[in-house]
């Protein structure tokens, strides 16, 4: 394993920086890559050197973001060495004991291969797909890609709808006023139920950081409503109108049949692990009936199932991006006592503050799970809705091929080339999975998950032939 | 419970489907069994190739039986399984490699056999205009062409059911015992008797063939492919390399195909495969050599199916050496596809004649024991 890195850490979010820092600060021989330009992650996406550049969008993205230049600061002091715009795309797992894990990056049209004697995946989360009718015309966005707009290119739209449920969207809402933008309205889609089932969980919530989480969210709520902003409340039947682009939204509020006219609709229900990469890496993973999503299995330190891999933030359950940052550090605890540079009392110790902190920042997730449970209806959208958007596969066609005798998605797939397009079932394979499960009256868990096959994001005939791995 | 029929078919990927049906249609009562899930291996995860070109000679008599069977697929499994005569064609980079397509013309021919023409670099051009410069000639089989494996193999798995076969997934056969006549099997699901067995285990048809007591030296592989996201259409044939390992066709949709021998890592007891990035590379390198215009092309996905090989790459199939009323087909060394319509018809001619009008001496599983004693004789 001469040559290989003493860790690889995937993923510039809250837990990737905070996983690095520490190993750099103890000397590890450790390299992070990030697909993105700058450190940051989602939630501190572009926070590096934004006081000076755009201090205003800096003020109106709030203290929460400003954190993030904390971290940034740290890891740059550090000195970890750092690939930005480089994309994982694949990820061979040693096959022994003495072989080094092997990491596929691609950065700007070249790929490289490097060898890894731990791999911390921290690639964070993605939005939930929210496939209601009409998702699929232009005007339609996630909530989560109108704000990378608005960090990274400080753009901010006018008279936005916000439909969906969570506090990243009122999050949005909140950072969108600041800056000066008129907002349409909020269709909010959170449903009696949840509130009911929440509430048992208040108490808890209250504890640890979860009770500084509430009033956060409840001053947003406030300054939508001081700020006149129309929040439509019991949201359901969302669809979006339209022949080439959005131009009208219907819903039902409390029952009632309403409209609204608007070109731009950024839809939200709320973030799941991102299991692509720990699905091609073969880790064992889980079924979270509370967060209704699929995870990798992790221990407490956040060793996945295959050796030598971990996976620290929301890759491995949301958490927050607090708790991600102590994940990381938590993990790079652990990886230290691989390498054999700290033993289990060293690496207990060194993690001892930010095993209580995660603790602290996850006691107010039961309340926010059950609060913001994604609706049934876009968990197993109607027939007509579109579930594949790179090969135009509808609902009704899963549930099709189901009737026709097909078990799994891997079938569908099959079948229907659903989850075979460039986006590699990311899109759909939360959905598809769901459907399944429906139509066979058996749980998601049963049903599983696309096998995710290599590579993780396209790359051309001619990068994968350029590719040098005589060295390595 | 014991389930009784006439006939236990051990393996649902095509060959075992196709013998299921085939079987059935003569009238026998089958049940079927395969341990994961119809086409989950070899059968639905392959280039899709219907090709003769350039087969071993023991199996062109097949293979030209088989494609008969390609032609007429509708008729015989309710289903178009995507099949198109697009041509494939086998290029020569050099002369010498031209040499050596002329030798193989010549002997296919002395066998009484068209269907594969050596054509110049002029007609080379014509058909696969998109090639590099440098090439200098070709063998062309103008029938052969390709199918969409998944469909197909579901397609003779639902032909077979419609034609009152039992098929039972995700359940294992685990034992066989032959008293009085009558197949005792043992599964993960419970006991089966049957008058007649066929084993279509695919990469797992040793272990049953073990069983039985006659062990082969059957080697699994893993076979690889990538697939790129659509480009405008610009190959007509399938291109199969000559020199290098190379299988290369753009599918109806647009999206181009690329397999053609290098290997991956099989992992028989876990039931899966995984790719060697390593061997892609070459594979990306030679497409990049001879098809310029791919350059650009995006590769979207990459995967591996378990396959068996034999030593000799052609297959084990006919009857058992050491037991009655059982027979073999598995051992297809990565070319399978294309032989399982004539497969399933040969299983059937096995069971419902005793005998098959195929030559079927070459693929005897007695082969192996036999080259081992004349080697350890000292020849
Ligand atoms: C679109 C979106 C916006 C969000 N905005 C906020 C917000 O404003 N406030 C908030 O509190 N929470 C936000 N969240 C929730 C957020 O995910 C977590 O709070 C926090 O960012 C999790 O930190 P992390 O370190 O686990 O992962 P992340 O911060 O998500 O970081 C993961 C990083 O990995 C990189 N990556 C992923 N795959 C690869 C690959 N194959 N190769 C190379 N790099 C890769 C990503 O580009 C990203 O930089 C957002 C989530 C999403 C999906
Ligand atoms: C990537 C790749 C590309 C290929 N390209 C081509 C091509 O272009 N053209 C071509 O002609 N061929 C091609 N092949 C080869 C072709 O796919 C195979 O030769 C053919 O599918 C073999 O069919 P089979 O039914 O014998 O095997 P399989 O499809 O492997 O079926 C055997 C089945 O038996 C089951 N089984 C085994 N043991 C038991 C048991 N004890 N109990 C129950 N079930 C059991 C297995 O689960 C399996 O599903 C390719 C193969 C691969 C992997």
């Amino acid at each position: 394993m001469t040559g290989a890195y003493d860790a690889v850490v995937i993923g510039a979010g809250p837990a990737g920086l905070a996983a690095a820092t520490l190993l750099a600060e103890r000397q590890a021989r450790v390299v992070l890559v990030d697909e993105q330009p700058a450190p940051g992650g989602q939630i501190y996406r572009a926070v590096e050197g934004m006081t000076a550049r755009q201090p205003e969008l800096f003020e109106a993205l709030g203290p929460d973001y400003a954190h993030g230049d904390e971290l940034v600061t740290l890891f740059r002091t550090f000195g970890a060495e750092y690939r930005s715009q480089s994309t994982v795309w694949q990820i061979s797992p040693a096959d022994g004991s003495d072989a080094a894990h092997e990491v596929w990056l691609s950065r700007g049209g070249r790929s490289e291969l490097l060898q890894a004697r731990n791999v911390v995946v921290a690639t964070g989360a993605m939005e939930r797909p929210v496939p209601v009718p009409g998702w699929t015309l232009p005007g339609a966005m996630t909530a989560g890609a109108v704000q990378v707009m608005l960090k990274s290119a400080g753009v901010v739209p006018e008279g936005m709808v916000l439909a969906g449920s969570g506090p990243l969207l009122y999050l949005l809402a909140g950072q969108c006023l600041a800056l000066g933008a008129r907002i349409t309205a909020v269709l909010d889609t959170t449903a009696r139920a949840n509130e009911q089932a929440a509430l048992r969980h208040l108490p808890a919530a209250l504890r640890g950081a979860g009770f500084g989480y509430l009033v956060k969210g409840l001053a947003l709520k406030l300054r939508l409503r001081r700020a006149g902003v129309p929040i439509f409340r019991r949201v359901t039947d969302i669809a979006l109108q339209g022949t080439s682009e959005v131009t009208d939204i219907s819903f039902r509020s409390r029952g009632r049949p309403m409209w609204l006219s608007a070109d731009l609709v950024a839809l939200h229900e709320g973030v799941i692990p991102a299991q692509q990469i720990t699905r091609s890496i073969g880790c064992v993973h889980d079924w979270d009936a509370v967060q209704h999503c699929f995870r990798a299995c992790t221990d407490a330190w956040g060793n996945s199932s295959v050796d030598g891999v971990l996976v620290a933030g929301d890759g491995a359950g949301i958490g927050g991006a607090r708790a991600a940052e102590h994940a990381g550090r938590i993990a790079a605890a652990e990886v230290l006592r691989r390498l054999g540079v700290a033993d289990a009392a060293g690496r207990d110790a060194l993690a001892a503050a930010d095993l209580r902190g995660r603790a602290a920042h996850l006691a107010i997730r039961p309340f926010l799970d059950r609060l913001y449970a994604p609706p049934a209806a876009i968990l197993r959208p109607a027939d007509a809705v579109m579930v594949c958007r790179c090969e135009e596969v509808t609902a009704g066609a899963i549930r099709g091929v189901v009737q026709q005798g097909c078990l799994g998605p891997n079938q569908a797939k099959s079948f229907l080339r659903a989850g075979m397009g460039p986006c590699q079932g990311r899109m759909c394979g939360p959905v598809v999975s769901e459907l399944i499960a429906e139509a066979r009256g058996v749980g998601v868990e049963e049903v599983g998950y696309y096998r995710i096959r290599p590579p993780l994001k396209p790359i051309t005939v001619g990068e994968l032939a350029a590719l040098d791995v005589s060295g390595a | 419970m014991t389930l009784t029929a006439d006939v236990l078919v051990v393996g649902g990927g095509i060959q075992g489907c196709s013998a299921a049906l085939q079987i059935a249609q003569r009238g026998f009562s089958v049940i079927l069994l395969e341990k994961n899930g119809v086409g989950r291996h070899a059968s639905g995860v392959n280039a899709g190739g219907v090709r003769r070109l350039l087969r071993d000679p023991a199996e062109i008599p097949l293979s030209v039986a088989s494609m008969e069977m390609w032609l007429r697929i509708e008729d015989l499994v309710g289903a178009d399984c995507g099949f198109k005569v697009s041509g494939q064609v086998a290029v020569a980079e050099t002369e010498a490699e031209f040499a050596t397509l002329r030798a193989r013309a010549e002997m296919v021919a002395s066998l009484g056999y068209a269907h594969e023409e050596l054509i110049g670099r002029d007609e080379l051009y014509r058909v696969v205009p998109a090639l590099a410069p440098h090439c200098v000639g070709g063998l062309i089989a103008r029938g052969d062409g390709f199918a969409s494996p998944y469909h197909t193999t579901m397609a003779f798995g639902a032909a077979a059911r419609r034609a009152g076969v039992r098929v039972f997934e995700e359940v294992r056969a685990t034992g066989f015992a032959r008293r009085a006549g009558v197949w005792h099997v043992d599964s993960s699901a419970g006991k089966v008797e049957a008058k007649f067995l066929v084993n279509t285990g695919g990469a797992w048809g040793a272990t049953v063939a073990a069983m039985l007591g006659e062990p082969v030296p059957l080697e699994a592989i893993a076979p690889m492919m990538m697939v790129t996201a659509p480009v405008p259409p610009f190959v007509e044939p399938v291109v199969i390399g000559v020199g290098r390992k190379l299988s290369f066709k753009q599918a109806p949709n647009g999206s181009v195909l690329i397999g053609g021998g290098h290997r991956g890592v099989p992992d028989l007891a876990g039931e899966t495969s995984s790719v060697d990035f390593r061997k892609l590379v070459i594979s990306a390198q030679t497409v990049a050599t001879l098809f310029p215009v791919m350059r650009d092309a995006q590769i979207v996905r990459t995967w591996s199916g378990i396959e068996s090989r034999m030593p000799d790459d052609i297959p084990v199939l006919g009857p058992s050496s050491t037991e009655e009323g059982a027979f073999h087909a598995f051992g297809f060394s990565a070319h399978g596809f294309q032989m399982g319509p004539v497969t399933g018809a040969i299983l059937a001619e096995l069971v419902a004649d005793g005998g098959s009008n195929f030559p079927l001496a070459p693929f005897r599983i007695t082969r192996f024991r036999e080259n081992a004693s004349v080697a350890a004789s000292g020849q």
